[in-house]
């Protein structure tokens, strides 16, 4: 997994709140038995115009120029804003693999889903859940000045405006270490291999029924 | 101390304990299919890692499979490559059962499991689908995962995890004649909203979760994720016990005595306390019609569509605006007015011999409306489709002009070729109205069987109670 440390990125506004993940990467392309390639389809059906589906040469389809993400101030954005409740539904980790895949590496917002949430730290992807007000002045602060940028450091779990004011997020202390160190954490968790073995033996005899 | 059913689930599991509460979870049933899973195991393949214990594993293809003209086989190459993809994995890797496209046994993997006794009370029940919740009416820990995690499952028999805050929702009273377990569902959604249950694990319970069937349970805790809750579970009771009785992977004998001794267990201790508490009336509750995009925007078939006037807050009131503007609708239209073009009877929510018995008793006798393109009634795995067969209702539903499918998740999601055309309207009895989701530009309005049958003949949303 590629880890996360500081990350200065220029912010993209979502304005909608319970962006679900079928929006954020619609289902004809869930057929790819790959892990990368769902950039260019991220948000398919409010970027474009046509139907998309799978094996179409996306830079020949007609962009939907009212759609935030093709704003040419918002090009490279790193940072997506969003409201609550974002990544709702299904438990595709397709979604933030689109979200990777097009070089977002930071979604802040107010309240996350929580299968979402939890796939989004498996994809070095860092979810940062923020009050309601201070989100809603980040939008506001990104609509008044182009190029806004964000400074996110997970080691000292802060985001920082351009001017300076800065706030803090929480995340746990398991999830923050893997993601700084970017560890696998079946590896990790292999080292543990012993407990489970004896977990399991203990289970068998008791309940051997779940067994056969 | 008095513990929740979800203490005593999460506790029976927990391997290992990090100083920050993060836990490894064992997880005893791992079930699989052909859309989340092909990336775990190539993922597994790359790192050179072998599955932790192959008899966890219950596969099954569903997502992509056809509902009609199987002798065709899968015409999409793209869904075929996936489906034959899922086929070699489980060849080459193993698994307690593997039930194949057009094996008679074959099926959407949430309605599989359970009746073939492959979900035991006490269980962790995981799955690459966030539909997993639906597993909790056998009083398991069952939720959906990402891809990533199915490839840890694998890899290690558990998961990183951290404790939900727990909540009871409690529904006490009776439901009404035509009030099904898919309307405390909406009822329960529209009132804490698609993220009221975000941050817990919901126990379901109360005299009116106690009258409850098995699938009745199941469609309830099918729908816990769309309330925001990973986890929905019912206590065990003579209702479970009954179900599990003589299914294939149920255990006999002495053990089952033994099982039983155990899973009568699995109750709220008396006492218990619970992070939050939700109440309802069954009998208050009305069958239910979402207007919206999202399963918190639902009313009852009686009321009319909301007004965005009427809402204060700009988020919210923007969202209705987006909303109505998508499904093509005037705000304060009548529900009843609402004319549909589809309906599909079918998915993970509601497609088990239950609600098929109870769409056929709408639809017996009556034809479809002519405004109706199509009826497809979609049964949830090969053993409901020839259990529905053996008692009839097929005939019911193909005389009513209604079409009768192979089994699959079909039109829930339109991964297949079952989908919605832009601007058609459906009354599906599915468990998702978010845009796009039958279909790019289609427009769902969630309910019941027995309100998608009647409005299959009405021609447009009709309250079943009245509905002769």
């Amino acid at each position: 997994m590629q880890a996360f440390t500081t990350l200065q990125g220029l912010v993209c506004p979502l304005d909608r709140a319970n962006v679900d993940t079928d929006a954020i990467i619609p289902k004809q392309f869930l057929k790819s038995i790959k892990r990368s390639g769902f950039g260019p389809n991220l948000f398919d059906e409010w970027r474009y115009l046509d139907h998309g589906e799978p094996g179409m040469d996306n830079s020949k389809r007609t962009v939907n120029p009212d759609f935030v993400l093709n704003f040419p101030r918002y090009q490279g954005a790193q940072v997506l804003l969003a409201r609550e409740n974002f990544g709702c539904g299904s438990s595709r980790e397709h979604a933030p693999w689109a979200l990777d895949d097009h070089g977002f590496r930071v979604v802040i917002a107010p309240s996350f889903a929580d299968i979402f949430f939890n796939n989004c730290y498996k994809n070095g992807l860092l979810p940062i859940v923020l009050p309601a007000e201070v989100v809603d002045q980040l939008f506001q602060e990104t609509a008044a000045s182009e190029g806004y940028r964000l400074t996110v450091d997970l080691a000292a779990q802060t985001v920082t405006t351009p001017s300076g004011a800065s706030f803090g997020f929480d995340v746990t202390a398991h999830r923050k270490h893997c993601l700084l160190n970017g560890l696998d954490e079946i590896g990790l968790t292999l080292n543990h291999a012993d407990k489970i073995k004896a977990f399991e033996a203990q289970r068998r005899v008791e309940q051997p029924w779940l067994f056969s | 101390m008095a513990q929740t059913l979800y203490d005593k689930l999460w506790h029976s599991h927990v391997v290992h304990e990090e100083a920050d509460g993060t836990v490894l979870l064992y997880i005893d049933r791992h079930l699989v299919h052909e859309v989340t899973s092909p990336q775990a195991f190539e993922g597994l393949k790359l790192a050179g890692r072998k599955p932790w214990r192959i008899s966890s594993i219950v596969a099954t293809a569903d997502h992509n499979t056809p509902t009609d003209h199987w002798d065709e086989g899968i015409k999409d190459p793209i869904s075929r490559q996936q489906v034959e993809t899922l086929d070699a994995n489980i060849r080459e890797v193993g698994a307690l059962a593997y039930f194949p496209f057009k094996d008679q046994r074959q099926g959407i993997v949430h309605v599989v499991g359970p009746e073939n006794g492959a979900t035991l009370p006490g269980m962790t029940v995981v799955c690459g689908d966030s539909h997993t919740s639906t597993h909790g009416a056998f009083a398991c820990l069952a939720h959906g995962i990402g891809t990533s995690e199915v490839e840890h499952v694998m890899a290690t028999q558990t998961l990183t995890a951290k404790k939900s805050k727990a909540m009871l929702v409690r529904v006490d009273g009776q439901l009404g004649r035509g009030v099904t377990a898919k309307d405390i569902a909406l009822a329960v959604i529209g009132r804490i909203g698609t993220a009221g249950g975000t941050g817990y694990a919901i126990e379901f319970g109360g005299a009116a979760i106690r009258a409850l069937s098995m699938e009745g349970r199941m469609t309830l805790c099918n729908m816990a994720i769309e309330a925001g809750a990973r986890a929905g579970m019912v206590a065990v009771d003579q209702i479970t016990i009954d179900y599990l009785q003589g299914r294939p992977f149920s255990p006999k004998g002495e053990v089952w005595d033994q099982a039983v001794a155990h899973w009568r267990t699995l109750v709220s201790d008396e006492g218990a306390s619970f992070d939050a508490l939700v109440e309802l009336d069954a009998g208050s509750i009305a069958p239910q019609v979402t207007w919206g995009t999202s399963p918190e925007m639902v009313v009852t078939v009686a009321d009319r569509v909301p007004d965005p006037a009427n809402e204060t807050d700009p988020t919210r009131k923007s969202g209705m605006e987006r909303a109505l503007a998508y499904m093509g609708l005037q705000a304060n239209t009548p529900i009843s007015e609402i004319p549909v073009d589809k309906v599909f009877i079918g998915s993970c929510t509601n497609s088990r011999i239950e609600d098929l018995r109870a769409a056929a008793a709408v639809a017996r006798g009556h034809k479809k409306a002519a405004n109706v393109k199509a009826v497809l009634v979609v049964p949830g795995s090969g053993l409901v489709k020839a259990q529905a067969e053996a008692e009839g209702l097929d005939k019911v539903f193909v005389e009513a002009g209604f079409e009768w499918r192979e089994p699959g998740c079909s039109m829930c999601l339109a991964m297949n070729a079952d989908r919605l055309e832009p601007g058609e309207r459906c009354a599906s009895t599915s468990n998702r109205n978010f845009e796009g989701r039958q279909g790019q530009g289609g427009r769902t309005h969630l309910v019941s069987p027995e309100m998608a049958a009647a409005a299959a003949i009405a021609g447009h949303f009709v309250d079943v109670r009245t509905f002769a």
